[in-house]
This record gives structure tokens, sequence and C-alpha cells, in this order.
């Protein structure tokens, strides 16, 4: 009876074991979405700002990808992001845009895409059209351009 | 003269039980894998190392995650940032927490008991008795707890990184009033399962190899009497503790410096 009660208790000490790795994947990491199937997508932006891999992909809000990987073109030094998106959001028309977003003032930047209106879709490997993707916007330069345009302005305003 | 006479006695000393740890390293892994077909009694020592563990495990993992939660919210709240409380309160207890706090109470519940044991049998001669009835104590009793000790500290870990993210939860929700769809969601996108998840099992496999390793050393080592099975279980808190937040720093810089 004794090693009956000792069998049970390891078997409860094994599944509490499990069943926590189980939450960490599913509840706290991103196990359980989104490392499904994707297909990949590249983007050129001239500049990507502070956007990290791994940062998601967004179509008016609800996630639909990460940034999978941020190189550099070596023909144009513009930089390219490249976007691994679930493969249940496989009807993207080939004119979707993309635009470098923060969450918030300054929060962590994202990618967002606008579908376009076109009927063929977006395939694995393929690139957005270059004159579709809007930079990120970076803060430093809005300021430097608020302060000098408030420079040039009448001199009782910069006061 | 005598200092430096002195200081290579301790150096011969020292290197020379490095030496022997290593050696029963060697023949308690080819004893646990001796032990491993008759695993009932890797349960036993499951039971003894791993489910008497559980109970501080889950109750340090609660109140750690109270206390994240509410030193995170209090200083989140100044820069209006409690939404990431909750990726706070994950990636610390996932990538840090989880394994160091648990293979330091590990250590101290699991570690010193498994020393005295082993030192006591040594002392009472139960070692040497198993050896004459042509038992080899390697298989029979250091290899069980060997395995147990691997099994045990990474499931451990998990528990008590389980149990800190909804002790968090409990005091950035219950008592803050953080979204819970804000705290859960800002922990899914920024914890990743292999970079975050895995190598904080790795860290906590590691740890309990470590620690069962000088553990059953230290046991096996003491001296056969009252004060050395004493002073090997002071040791083996004192070496396994140091040994846990020295080797936390090295895979910390390798796991997640950019490697």
């Amino acid at each position: 009876m004794r090693t009956k009660s000792i069998e049970i208790w390891v078997g409860i000490f094994i599944i509490l074991g499990l069943a926590a790795l189980t939450l960490l994947a599913v509840q706290v990491s991103n196990a359980g979405g989104g490392s499904g199937d994707t297909f990949r997508v590249h983007a050129n932006f001239d500049n990507v700002g502070g956007l990290n891999e791994k940062a998601p992909v967004m179509i008016g809000g609800v996630r639909v990808g990460r940034v999978g990987g941020i190189t550099i073109d070596k023909e144009n030094y513009g930089a390219v992001v490249a976007m691994d998106i679930d493969t249940r959001y496989d009807n993207l028309p080939i004119d979707t845009g993309a635009a470098i977003l923060t969450a918030g003032l300054l929060g962590a930047q994202f990618v967002g895409l606008q579908p376009g209106a076109e009927d063929i879709f977006l395939g694995d490997g393929d690139h957005l059209e270059p004159g579709l993707t809007q930079s990120a916007i970076q803060l430093e330069t809005l300021i430097g351009q608020f302060m000098s345009s408030l420079g040039q302005g009448d001199g009782g305003d910069a006061q | 003269m005598k200092l430096l006479a002195g200081l290579g006695a301790w150096a011969i000393a020292f290197v020379a039980r490095l030496g022997a740890s290593f050696l029963f390293l060697l023949r308690a892994l080819s004893g646990a894998a001796r032990a491993l077909p008759r695993f009932s009694l890797v349960i036993e020592q499951l039971y003894a190392i791993g489910v008497l563990t559980m109970l501080i495990i889950i109750v340090s993992g609660l109140f750690v995650g109270m206390v994240l939660g509410l030193q995170g919210y209090y200083q989140l709240v100044n820069f209006s940032a409690e939404s990431s409380l909750g990726l706070m309160v994950a990636l610390f207890l996932v990538r840090e927490l989880g394994p160091v706090l648990g293979a330091l109470l590990f250590a101290g519940r699991a570690g010193s008991a498994l020393t005295a044991e082993i030192g006591l049998m040594k002392a009472t001669e139960q070692l040497a008795a198993m050896e004459m009835m042509a038992v080899d104590p390697m298989a029979r009793v250091i290899g069980p707890r060997f395995i147990a000790g691997l099994i045990a500290l990474p499931l451990l870990a998990a528990m008590l990184s389980a149990v800190g993210v909804l002790g968090g939860y409990l005091i950035g929700h219950g008592q803050f009033g953080v979204d819970a769809g804000v705290y859960w969601s800002s922990m899914q996108n920024g914890v990743d399962w292999v970079d975050d998840v895995l190598n904080g099992v790795i860290k906590s496999v590691v740890f309990g190899f470590v620690i069962t390793w000088v553990a059953l050393f230290e046991g096996y080592d003491a001296p056969p009497t009252a004060e050395g099975v004493s002073r090997a279980t002071t040791r083996t808190v004192v070496t396994s503790s140091l040994a846990v937040l020295g080797g936390d720093y090295i895979l910390t810089a390798l796991m997640f410096g950019g490697l």
C-alpha cells in the first residue's frame, strides 16, 4: 500500500510539472498560436527605425504574423523586412502596402499592412511593391523638423 | 615557508577533490544507466526529492509572483506602462527566477537531504554492506537519486514559474485592476517559447545535474562521523548554491547574449 501511494504522488508530481510546462507554452509564450504554417513576404523600406525581429505584423490591429528577419538590400542599401504571415491569411492582394508603426507614443514598433484591391494574392517569397511601403517615423527627425520650422517662423512663437 | 606549504597543501587537496568528484560523476553516470531499467527505484527517489519539495516550491512561487506583481506595478505605473506588467513578471520568472530560485530551494530542501542520507548510509556502513552482498551502491543508491534529481528540478522550476505568473496575475488584476487580456497578451507577444521558456528549462536541467552531483558526492565523500556528515551537508548547500549562481551568469551570457 505504501509503494502504491508513493507512485500516486509521483504521478501527481509529474502531471503537475507537465501541466506547468504546458501552461508556460500555451498561456505565457507564443507556442500556442502563430508558430504554425507561415509564408514569407518581403518588403523594402528606406528606414526600419527600431523595428525588431519577432515584432508583430498587423492588419487593422489584428496580428497576422511576425517579422522573421531584417536585412540590407545590397543593391540600393535599403532595409528588407521579411515577414512570416500565417497561412490562414493567404488572401492578401499583391498591391498590399506596409508601414512601420509605433504602438502608442513610445511603444514597440510593428509592421502594419494595408490590403490593396487586386485579385491576385501574395505567395511565399513575394515582394511588396516598393512604392507602397512607408518607413518608420523617427521621433527625433520629427522634432528636428519642428524645431527648424519654429526657427523659420516669426521669432515670437519660438519663445 | 609554512604559509607557502599551507597554500600548496590546500591547492593539492582542492585539485584532488575536484578529480575525485569527477571520477565519482563518471561512476554515478554509469550507475544511473544501470538503474534506469529498475525504474521503481527512481520513482521512490522522485517521491523523496520531487514530491516533498513541491509544496515549498509552489508556495514560494506564489509569493515571488505576487511580489513581482507589486513591485513591478509600483515602478511601471510611473511610466504608465502597467500594461507590460504581465510581460515583465513572465520574463523574470521564466528566464531567471524559475530556474535559479527553484534550484536554490531545491539545493536547500532536497540536496541537503541527499547528502545527509548518503553520508549516514556511509557512516553506518550500509554502503559497505551492500558491496559485501555484491550489490553495487552506485547502481542501487546513487544512480536512481541522480536520475530523480535530473527529472525533478526542471518540473519544479516550471511549476514555480507557472504559479508565479498566476501570483502576478492575482496582484496585477485582482488588486490593481490591470486588464486580464492585456496581462496575458503582452506576455504572449513578448515571451518566446524557444528563446525564453526552453532556455529556462535547459538552465534548470543543468542546475539539477550540478546540485545532484554536488549533493551525492559530498555525501559519498563525507567522513563517517556525525560532525563529518553535518559539515558535508553544509558544504552541499554552499557549494551548489554558488555553482548555481555562477553557472547562471555563464548560461545567461551564452543564451541571451545574442549568440
